[in-house]
């Protein structure tokens, strides 16, 4: 529906990154299905905040290592992926696929425990999370908010026993694949998600997933996206956490032009548990990026963060962890991590914590190492008798490993590792 | 056994050898045949761990001198997987830990490694469980070992265990097992001493690095080697470990002084 509209897309009426906003907005607001869907009010105010905002550059801090020059240069068009080839479903995993305009519900019965949101309750409930975690201005959110054309908005309530898989294959046409999620978890409700977005082409896939934890609930939440060497990926999580809530975020992306990943989290009271793990790599001349924030908006959080990078070629690692503990969050427990394996001259690892402590009692760890391989480890499994290249490998994956065998069971069919290094054919 | 006419397996020569600038091993020689199993005893820092790692291949280890014989051939030229391949092992003192890597695809890919050394075929998923639950008795380890990452966790004596159940699947001609005692309770010590004795045969050899003598009580050496800055003062029988036991290394560092001062009356 929104493809045909788009048949006719606005040329780039000049040079540089704002007439390439510009030209996107004229592409995504036209055609004759605006404003006839629940979101046209949100992606208006969006579009505009959008064209209004400097596309961020180097200059920016949160942008300072992350240029976003693949992605200004793909085509500022909306693209409509047809459905793509993907592994057979994990048992007790319910798959949905977004493709940007088609509803991912029709033909689909839920699983108890889940149910659709629509109507006013949608439009009062969709941005909320976002403005909770500080995340309604980012560049990234309001690119989504500008361009999506549906939401996937569901409520859970008690636990539910299928794993909820969101995937996307943007494939290898151009232009943008906005996906736009929301997750209501009802007080006690507990829920285990898996977000995979694929690409093999020029295109962007910029995904938002807002997800509000009533108290007690439980999200575990997988995201696995191995990319195109010409795609880009940003993707945004935005996590509000009542008390007594537990939210488990594994990550792993790379392969992509560029892929920046923004995990955003806040615990209204505190009380809560945060876990976050990370895989990111980048190889030839690829960016990875995480920005991840979390703030404690009361005492007694937890936050548990392992975030590991592998930079290999000319590609380019970024991390950038913010955790804020204001005065209310005392006996805050926070702890950060930030492991990066460097494995070429040229590549290049910018990683930096980012703690703001006010609350006097509270315990904040945080550490930072940058390494190669372990020159005691590849001795070991070379005295072995394995050789030096496949000793690498194995210690590689091994490094990367330590990250995904926490994601969810249903990612298993997607072989995340081989999907991450390439060793698959697609 | 002593055999004299068994097969020689490893002749060391003069073997000098540095880390960064401080050389550490001053002139090893030390010959070794098929069915003998040889103890270097010395003090911490008298070169015996230097040996080991400088047999494998370690590449913090300068070789400035000297030479080594493997079967004959020239060992140092050799890669350290092609040194392991062709049935060398070295058993770690402080063995490594791998997080992610599986034990059991670790045991996999080095017990495939060394059968194509052999001229074996590689062994699948379901002939290599069967081979690796068969020789987990020899150190009566626990099957759940093989599922976790390469000694991730494991305690001092479970560590050691692994290295010995790597050394029943890699069937090494030659084993030198750096400090194998070191960190294990009398239990954990009687049952890797075992799987070291029960693995030990006519056709390959054993080089022990130890501290202590309690190790040689378990294993019985033909040959004990006396080592002290970076040299083998002293071979004997497995007197000497008794010796040394009672006497303490006192009288080594006196032989010691005595033979410094030669050279440098002389130089």
């Amino acid at each position: 529906m929104v493809a045909a509209s788009l048949s006719t897309p606005t040329a780039l009426a000049g040079a540089g990154p704002g007439s390439w906003v510009a030209a996107l907005l004229a592409n995504a607001t036209g055609g004759a299905s605006a404003g006839a869907d629940a979101l046209a009010a949100s992606r208006a105010r969006a579009a505009q905040a959008l064209a209004q905002l400097p596309v961020p550059t180097r200059r920016v801090e949160a942008w300072r290592f992350t240029d976003l020059a693949p992605l200004t240069a793909l085509s500022p068009t909306l693209l409509s992926p047809a459905p793509a080839a993907q592994p057979e479903t994990a048992a007790r995993s319910l798959r949905l696929v977004l493709d940007g305009h088609s509803d991912p519900l029709a033909g689909i019965s839920l699983p108890a425990g889940l149910e659709p949101i629509g109507g006013d309750e949608l439009t009062n409930t969709l941005g909320q999370v976002l403005a909770a975690t500080g995340s309604c201005e980012l560049w990234p959110v309001l690119l989504n908010g500008a361009t999506a054309r549906n939401v996937l908005a569901l409520r859970v309530r008690g636990p539910v026993a299928t794993t909820l898989e969101l995937v996307s294959d943007a494939g290898d046409g151009e232009g943008i694949l906005p996906l736009r999620l929301l997750l209501v978890l009802e007080p006690e409700a507990s829920l285990e998600v898996l977000q995979v977005h694929r690409s093999s082409g020029a295109n962007l896939t910029s995904v938002v997933l807002e997800a509000r934890l009533g108290e007690g609930a439980e999200l575990r939440h997988g995201l696995l996206a191995p990319g195109a060497e010409t795609g880009c990926l940003l993707a945004t999580v935005a996590v509000e956490q009542a008390t007594g809530s537990r939210y488990s975020g594994v990550s792993a992306h790379g392969g992509w032009a560029l892929g920046r990943l923004e995990p955003r989290l806040v615990q209204r009271e505190g009380a809560a548990h945060s876990a976050l793990k990370a895989l990111q790599l980048a190889d030839g001349r690829q960016i990875s990026d995480t920005h991840s924030q979390m703030v404690f908006e009361g005492p007694d959080g937890r936050l548990e963060q392992l975030h590991k990078a592998v930079a290999d070629g000319q590609g380019r690692s970024v991390f950038n962890g913010a955790v804020q503990v204001p005065r209310a969050a005392q006996r805050t427990d926070a702890a950060q991590l930030s492991r990066n394996l460097l494995l070429s001259d040229r590549a290049r690892i910018d990683t930096k914590p980012e703690l703001e402590i006010v609350a006097d009692d509270v315990r904040c760890a945080h550490g930072a190492t940058v390494s190669r391989l372990e020159q005691d480890e590849l001795f070991y499994l070379q005295s072995r008798g394995i050789a030096a290249d496949q000793a690498a490998r194995l210690l590689l994956r091994g490094f990367c490993e330590e990250v995904l065998q926490d994601l969810p069971e249903a990612a298993r069919p997607w072989q995340p590792l081989a999907s991450l290094l390439g060793e698959q054919g697609r | 056994m002593i055999r004299p006419d068994a097969p020689l397996l490893l002749e060391i020569r003069d073997l000098t050898a540095r880390v960064e600038d401080q050389p550490i091993l001053k002139g090893v020689s030390l010959t070794i045949r098929a069915g003998e199993i040889h103890a270097v005893m010395g003090r911490n820092g008298s070169g015996k761990s230097t040996l080991s790692k400088v047999l494998a291949g370690h590449p913090a280890y300068t070789v400035t001198g000297g030479t080594v014989l493997y079967k004959g051939d020239d060992l140092l030229s050799l890669e350290p997987e092609l040194r392991a391949r062709a049935g060398l092992f070295l058993g770690f003192q402080y063995p490594v830990e791998i997080p992610g890597v599986s034990n059991l695809e670790f045991l996999r890919v080095a017990t495939n490694a060394r059968r194509a050394g052999k001229g074996e075929e590689e062994l699948d998923t379901f002939a290599f469980e069967d081979l690796v639950r068969e020789r987990l008795q020899v150190v009566q380890m626990d099957p759940a070992f093989l599922e976790r990452s390469v000694n991730e966790g494991f305690s001092g004596g479970e560590k050691k265990r692994n290295e010995i159940l790597q050394m029943a699947l890699l069937e090494p001609l030659v084993a030198v097992l750096d400090e194998t005692d070191s960190g294990l309770d009398i239990d954990a010590l009687r049952i890797v001493a075992g799987g070291v004795n029960h693995l030990a045969g006519p056709d390959n050899a054993t080089l022990l690095i130890t501290h202590y003598q309690r190790l040689l009580d378990v294993i019985t050496p033909d040959y004990v080697h006396v080592m002290a800055a970076g040299r083998i003062l002293r071979t004997g029988g497995k007197e000497l470990a008794l010796e040394l036991e009672e006497r303490g290394y006192d009288w080594v560092d006196a032989e010691l002084a005595a033979l410094d001062r030669t050279p440098a009356e002389v130089g």
